[in-house]
């Protein structure tokens, strides 16, 4: 046990960075469930680790690379104008082959292909910190204008474009959030621990919940302690973080069991 | 008096016509209905107004500055959802106005706890309840039992205040009943 060390300075900038993420993806996680888009993430997940495996090999940053993906697979999504997980499973199957012949065919691919699956929290800088810091702005910032549009667009379909408003441009929008946001995870926490932080905490969050607002509140808190607990055990048990970050953020589906909150006011 | 919306010999469609020509126009304070049986083209030509489907001749016209409150047919109740009623109304703007006596107990539950007919009836009250210049209703009676409709039918006279409302429907009493002109669409 080497629980000393969860509060040793050289992991707080790994603990900062992922700390944000932790807030940020299960809110972005709130408005893929309302679109009844869940397996976006993963998608978008394994497109970016296969971008930047295809960065490598391309001689560009494998961050640049998985940051390019992730736009083009927002865009191309946006482009077919389609709402469903259909596209989303394509996208992940397509990153997938080419994450793993990208790293089949290069040894620093491999390496790269394995940190980006598996995650390598522990080793992110303080660039990482950055990209975390200002997706988290990025998410407070866009989120709010974005909400009201995107939940007329699920309660009331057509309404914006019945005022001329275009629902293309706010999807688009949101996508390409979402994917920047899964691409920065993905770098921090791999491929499952990114999928896990969008799609488990607002599932969890949202059995119990009276209100979008309680719901958003509950949904980053809950991912927030998992996170917390997680960071704590994977280093304190010596344990690979991805791994645990995905079991802790699955216990938190205990708070679907707990009795409905009573009605808003 | 200036029409907040006209269609001018509108055929609407897909790749194919599916309803048209038509003409007809919705001034402000009255209830203009579209009527005609399952499949006679009436969403269709809702759906030239959004995009949804196409207008392959002729042309819509709307007032400049028109604002628009739309319920689609069979509204969306995703499951699963936890948008309560105050938070769906404040959506469109309704959450200002006075809601119905049937429905303020309900506005603090989850919309997704709603029956089929409580659910219809809210989503038509946030598109009456707002301030829109322009409110259209598809099939908005669909779920409801008889008690609500008539609650309905009285929300739709008081409301309209100056307002033009545009309601899709197949059900004969119904629209005899809410419609100052009625525009009749073959099967």
């Amino acid at each position: 046990m080497k629980w000393q060390l969860v509060v040793d300075p050289l992991f707080r900038v790994p603990f900062l960075n992922g700390l944000l993420l932790a807030v940020s993806m299960p809110l972005l996680g709130a408005y893929v469930r309302l679109r009844d888009e869940w397996l976006a993430s993963l998608g978008m997940a394994q497109v970016t680790a296969a971008g930047g495996v295809a960065g490598l090999l391309l001689g560009i940053h494998p961050i640049a690379g998985a940051l390019g993906a992730a736009g083009l697979a927002a865009t191309a999504k946006g482009a077919v104008r389609r709402s469903g997980n259909d596209v989303f499973v394509l996208l992940l199957l397509f990153g997938w082959s080419v994450a793993l012949l990208g790293a089949a065919n290069s040894a620093q691919g491999e390496e790269v292909s394995h940190a980006l699956l598996d995650g390598q929290l522990y080793f992110t800088s303080g660039a990482h910190l950055a990209g975390a810091a200002a997706l988290l702005a990025a998410v407070a910032l866009l989120l709010p204008r974005l909400s009201r549009r995107l939940l007329l667009e699920r309660f009331f379909p057509e309404h914006l474009a019945a005022n001329r408003e275009s629902p293309f441009r706010i999807h688009l929008a949101f996508d390409l959030l979402v994917a920047f946001a899964v691409a920065l995870a993905t770098q921090s926490v791999g491929v499952m621990a990114s999928f896990a932080l969008v799609f488990v905490p607002p599932w969890a969050a949202f059995a119990g919940a009276n209100g979008w607002r309680r719901a958003l509140a509950r949904t980053a808190v809950v991912a927030a302690a998992a996170y917390v607990v997680a960071f704590a055990a994977a280093i304190g048990l010596n344990q690979p973080f991805g791994p645990v970050l995905v079991a802790a953020l699955l216990l938190t589906g205990l708070v679907r069991l707990l009795p409905a909150a009573p009605g808003a006011g | 008096m200036t029409p907040l919306l006209a269609y001018l010999e509108v055929v609407a469609g897909y790749a194919q016509p599916v309803v048209g020509p038509i003409s007809f126009e919705v001034r402000p304070g009255e209830i203009v209905a579209l009527r005609g049986p399952n499949g006679s083209g009436k969403s269709t030509l809702i759906g030239a107004l959004t995009g949804s489907s196409r207008v392959l001749s002729g042309r819509i016209e709307r007032r400049p500055g028109l604002t628009v409150s739309l319920q689609r047919q069979l509204p969306t109740r995703p499951e699963g959802i936890p948008l309560n009623g105050h938070e769906l109304l404040r959506l469109t703007g309704a959450h200002r106005a006075a809601p119905p006596a049937l429905l303020a107990p309900l506005l603090a539950l989850r919309a997704d706890k709603l029956s089929g007919g409580q659910f219809q009836l809210l989503e038509v009250w946030a598109c009456l309840g707002g301030a829109a210049d322009l409110v259209i209703l598809d099939e908005p009676t669909n779920n409801m039992a008889p008690s609500t409709i008539e609650a309905f039918v009285s929300l739709l006279h008081e409301k309209r205040n100056g307002r033009g409302v545009l309601v899709v429907s197949h059900e004969r009493g119904f629209v005899d009943e809410v419609a100052d002109r009625v525009v009749e669409l073959q099967g």
